[in-house]
């Protein structure tokens, strides 16, 4: 045998003191350069790109990875607040989400109005299950009014499920700004293409407006 | 031109077997063949039409034709296109000659098609329940079979909206659980059914097993359902002769979650999450396989931007599965969780990419009919890039170094659980476990779909058909994925990434659809038979790790009870899929 | 004095309210138990995954302890439920739970463990482990998130700091009773169900003969 036995595996630990060495080395170069490698946001993106070398983990809770914008957890309803400090919810209870709802965990009660008993654009009731939910996001990919959209919150254990997860219309709204702040691409090209469509409306409107004039 | 060669061929089956009939059904394919010429045109295709690959077999229920329907999917090692037959029966007592005896790979289908859906097949050799248990009533995949907490037959359910008042499904059972019983059953009249029927694949013991000595006679053996080694909740039933298996029984059905039966309630779309569950290492190549199956009746296509990120996501998910299924065979093999440590570090890199693309880091979601759902955010690109042209290859490579030339992992993987060709093809065993027996047959050069036959890449093969083939193996495949991804980079172009708006509720005309990818753990089949409703008639997976299972017991023979764990690992099973 | 010691200084979960004296002594005991609680190994389904996930290079769980995964149920004090329980696995897990010695604590993890998750509608999934073992945390998510899995434990762990030697089961006079294993029958069984599956039976046979009879007439 022209090879020695055992030389595999002598290879192979070389591989491993490697890895064993990187973090030592990784550690020194980060202190050289006067950074710091732990519980820093820097720090925290070294270990994410794909030049990391060293120590691999990630030191939750201390330390979180950040989730991408597309990250999704259990859906929630958004609400706008006008400038009185109203709130309105976006959801017009049309019931989509409910329909594309694959595991079929979302129930919702349409309000109507007291006087003409005609469905007004405002849920009474909104309710999502969260123990059969699975966060597959259909929900918000189609709803129309942008009203539902999928949280990144996802420190939500608790001691008794049968009171905490059925999420009800109050446990599941978050203020329009909540969504801004969580995911600013989606949110920014969502307004963007509203304002289009409304200038579009209104473009419309004013031509009409013009056609009927010169009408007369 | 394969079209041509086809026509041909049919003409020359149909000559040679003047009995079978054209499926002339609108949107379907193949012969329909009277059951008793059955086993003959099975073996005749085989033999003499070189149609030696039986890729799945599987029934249908057509309740309102009152007929029960046996379709089998056939194609030829060498590549090409495949042959679909089928038989059709009474459906109030479905008998069809079984072809386990000449296509051993019939065995788990055949059983599966037995427990779900009533169909007996004769001459089996060992039939039983396989994903439920001895006892269970009934037959749930019939269309007439309801479960304890039916609602409706197709979703959406109208319970939910407008006037959606919230309930447990539990709370209006007299159990408060998901269970139900037949009419006039009295627990404390019945008998269990103890366990002789899971035992009865190994064979009983002729000797009496005395309790106060030690016989050293031959043993039985219950590995799992809870054993750090069976990657989840299998069980092996394994009959030894002091330390070396002389038969093996694989028993599953511990993860079955109705997913057959799910999917036939769903509606299009919201199977593809469900496909999520099947194999969750490898959410994405799922989607791609259902979404070709439906794209198939639905007769689109997407546009060339999805094409390549549909393939970019298949590739990198394929190296994910390879990394950490070398990383939990060598924890099998006792090197203890460092090899797993950095496969799960590049593992969870590639996650990233998944997660910022689609929202979840398992359970991606991502494919739609026609389209992806959403095209690469900001960076995503620069992300893949960097991965693939910087890191990847020096991981893979470190891999190799750290294990290939390893002597304790060549004396414990070399010559242990070899599987021939001619048993591999015999047990239709696919993937990672076929090319390391010397077949070079991969659905992405077989069959192209997507795009595939743009790029250029290998087909990995090995010949010796043992363990250290297929870890082999699955280093070779690594090294080709990243060859592809390359070219995939290279050549993204700009674009959509839907064809037309996207849409909840999809029309899929009538008829019934085949579609195969090469997933990591091997083929992964869709057949989907659509009656133009919203939710699919039927829908059946044919999946890799449950049909690779029926080649176990061959491998493990004459083995050491310790290899049998070593030899699960290389099959690289995932038991979402295996028990849907 | 009294008063003191009742109001530790953190909240007590409502159901625990009232019965809960937190003395030196306790917190020494639940600092060393909470510092050292060792799950099974033992995936049930996706969400088993995850939990090695959490295990492995990039969330490492041994920071709190817990790195001595045991495969047997007699070395472990947390069962951590990771995935789709189904009628066949029950009898297993509720075997498993008997077999692991006092004190233990079960983490449900996932929607299918909680409550059925995705495929609770269908025929042989238990609808939430907790139908047949006590369960002390939830962990939503399908599948949570290696970290929302550990925020689950930490959240175990806020659990364990509340007991306190005097009141727990583990040290009650009154021998722990295992759990009646259920058994796979026509259906899933539950042994403490049997009177009721017996008049159901009854009934649904009556209902059942009833109706041709009307159909008939
Ligand atoms: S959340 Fe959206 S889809 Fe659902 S009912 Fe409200 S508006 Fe319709
Ligand atoms: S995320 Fe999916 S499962 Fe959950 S509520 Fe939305 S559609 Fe339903
Ligand atoms: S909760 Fe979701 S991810 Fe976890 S086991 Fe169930 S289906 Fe799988």
């Amino acid at each position: 045998m022209a090879d020695m036995y055992g030389k595999g595996l002598l290879k192979g630990l070389g591989v491993t003191i490697k890895h064993f060495m990187d973090t030592y080395l990784e550690d020194i170069r980060w202190l050289s350069r006067g950074k710091h490698r732990y519980y820093t946001a820097e720090g925290i993106d070294s270990r994410k790109s794909f030049d990391t070398s060293g120590i691999f983990t990630v030191q939750y809770p201390e330390e979180r990875l950040p989730v991408p914008e597309e990250f999704r957890f259990i859906p929630f309803l958004i609400y706008e607040v006008n400038e009185d400090g109203e709130t309105q919810d976006r959801c017009t209870s049309c019931g989509i989400c409910a329909k594309v709802c694959p595991p079929q965990c979302i129930w919702i009660e349409r309000t109507s109005d007291p006087d003409t008993g005609r469905p007004v654009p405002e849920p009474e009731e909104f309710y999502i299950d969260i123990d059969i939910c699975m966060n597959c996001g259909l929900c918000a990919e189609f709803c129309p009014f942008d009203a539902i959209k999928m949280d990144h919150d996802y420190e939500i254990s608790v001691y008794n499920r049968l009171e905490k997860n059925i999420f009800n219309k109050e446990r599941l709204s978050r203020p329009v700004s909540y969504y801004a702040s969580i995911r600013p691409t989606n949110y920014a090209r969502e307004e963007a293409a509203r304002a289009e469509a409304e200038a579009a409306k209104a473009a419309k409107k004013a031509a009409r407006e013009k056609r009927s004039k010169s009408g007369k | 031109m394969s079209e041509e060669v086809l026509v041909e061929e049919k003409t020359e089956l149909e000559e040679r077997f003047p009995e079978i009939s054209r499926d002339d059904r609108k949107g379907y394919e193949g012969f329909i063949v009277p059951t008793e010429k059955l086993v003959e045109f099975a073996s005749v295709l085989r033999d003499e039409f070189g149609y030696d690959f039986l890729s799945s077999v599987t029934g249908v229920d057509y309740l309102p034709e009152d007929r029960m329907e046996v379709v089998y999917h056939a194609y030829q090692t060498t590549g090409g296109p495949g042959l679909f037959y089928k038989v059709q029966v009474d459906r109030d007592d479905p008998v069809v000659p079984s072809l386990t005896p000449v296509f051993p790979g019939a065995n788990l289908q055949e059983r599966e098609a037995w427990d779900l859906m009533g169909i007996r097949f004769e001459d089996h050799p060992n039939l039983k329940r396989v994903l439920l248990w001895e006892g269970f009533e009934g037959h749930p995949l019939r269309k007439d079979w309801r479960e304890p907490f039916y609602e409706g037959d197709g979703k959406p359910f109208k319970s939910r909206w407008p006037g959606g008042e919230v309930i447990r499904a539990e709370d209006s059972n007299p159990f408060n659980k998901n269970v139900d019983y037949p009419g006039g059953f009295d627990p404390e009249q019945w008998t269990p059914a103890n366990e002789t029927a899971v035992y009865a694949g190994v064979g009983r013991l002729d000797h009496a097993v005395s309790e106060t000595a030690l016989s050293n006679d031959q043993i039985i053996v219950n590995l799992g359902p809870q054993h750090p080694s069976t990657h989840g909740v299998f069980r092996m039933v394994v009959r030894l002769e002091g330390e070396t298996v002389v038969a093996l029984e694989p028993v599953m059905g511990y993860l079955h979650r109705n997913h057959e039966k799910i999917g036939e309630r769903n509606t299009y779309l919201m199977n593809i999450p469900f496909t999520d569950r099947l194999d969750y290492f490898n959410s994405m190549s799922n989607n791609f396989g259902y979404v070709l199956a439906v794209e198939k009746l639905m007769g689109v296509k997407p546009p060339e931007r999805a094409e390549y990120i549909r393939v970019m996501m298949a590739e990198l998910t394929r190296i994910v599965n390879h990394l950490t299924a070398i990383g939990f065979l060598l924890n099998d093999l006792g090197a203890f969780f460092t090899p797993l440590l950095y496969a799960f570090k590049e593992r969870e890199l590639i996650l990233d990419i998944f997660e910022a693309v689609s929202g979840s880091r398992m359970m991606c979601n991502y494919y739609r009919f026609a389209g992806v759902a959403r095209d690469l955010p900001e960076g995503v690109f620069e992300q893949v890039k960097n991965l693939v042209l910087h890191r990847l290859s020096g991981q893979v490579d470190d891999l190799d170094t750290f294990l290939t030339d390893n002597e304790i992992v060549r004396a414990r993987t070399m010559g242990i659980g070899v599987l021939t060709a001619e048993e591999a093809i015999a047990h239709s065993a696919v993937g990672p476990v076929l090319r390391a027996s010397g077949v070079p047959y991969d659905v992405r050069r077989a069959d192209p779909y997507g795009i595939y036959d743009r790029f250029e890449f290998d087909v990995a093969v090995r010949y010796h058909g043992d363990i250290y083939d297929r870890y082999l193996i699955r280093l070779d495949e690594i090294r080709q994925s990243i060859r592809i991804l390359e070219q995939v980079i290279q050549d993204i172009p700009d674009g959509p990434i839907q064809e037309g708006k996207p849409q909840y509720q999809v029309r899929v005309p009538a008829g019934e659809a085949y579609g195969r990818v090469e997933g990591p753990k091997g083929e992964l089949g869709f057949y989907v038979v659509s009656n133009g409703k919203p939710n699919p008639w039927r829908y059946h997976v044919r999946a890799p790790s449950f049909i690779n299972l029926s080649a176990l017991d061959v491998m493990c023979k004459n083995y050491k009870i310790a290899d049998v764990v070593s030899i699960l690992g290389s099959i690289d099973i995932v038991l979402g899929e295996t028990d849907r | 004095m009294t008063e003191e010691v009742n109001i530790p200084g953190y909240d007590i979960p409502p159901e625990m309210e009232g019965q809960v004296t937190i003395t030196a002594l306790d917190k020494i005991y639940n600092w060393s138990r909470r510092n050292s609680i060792w799950p099974m190994m033992f995936g049930l389904a996706c969400c088993g995954i995850e939990m090695i996930c959490a295990a492995t290079s990039r969330y490492d769980f041994s920071r709190f302890g817990m790195e001595v995964m045991r495969p047997s149920p007699r070395q472990s004090d947390l069962m951590i439920v990771s995935g789709t329980v189904t009628k066949k696995m029950i009898p297993q897990i509720v075997r498993l739970y008997n077999q692991m010695p006092e004190p233990k604590y079960v983490l449900a993890m996932g929607a299918c463990a909680s409550g059925g998750g995705p495929f609770k509608e269908g025929y042989s999934v238990v609808d939430g482990v907790d139908k047949f073992i006590p369960v002390d945390v939830y962990v939503p998510g399908c599948p949570p998130t290696p970290q929302a899995l550990i925020h689950g434990l930490i959240t175990l762990q806020k659990k364990i700091d509340k007991q306190s030697i005097k009141n727990v089961r583990w040290y009650s006079k009154d021998p722990v009773e295992p759990i009646p294993i259920p058994l796979l029958g026509p259906d899933l069984m539950d042994p403490r169900d049997y009177a009721l599956i017996k008049q159901y039976g009854t009934e649904k046979l009556a209902e059942d003969q009833q109706v041709p009879a009307a159909e008939e007439a």
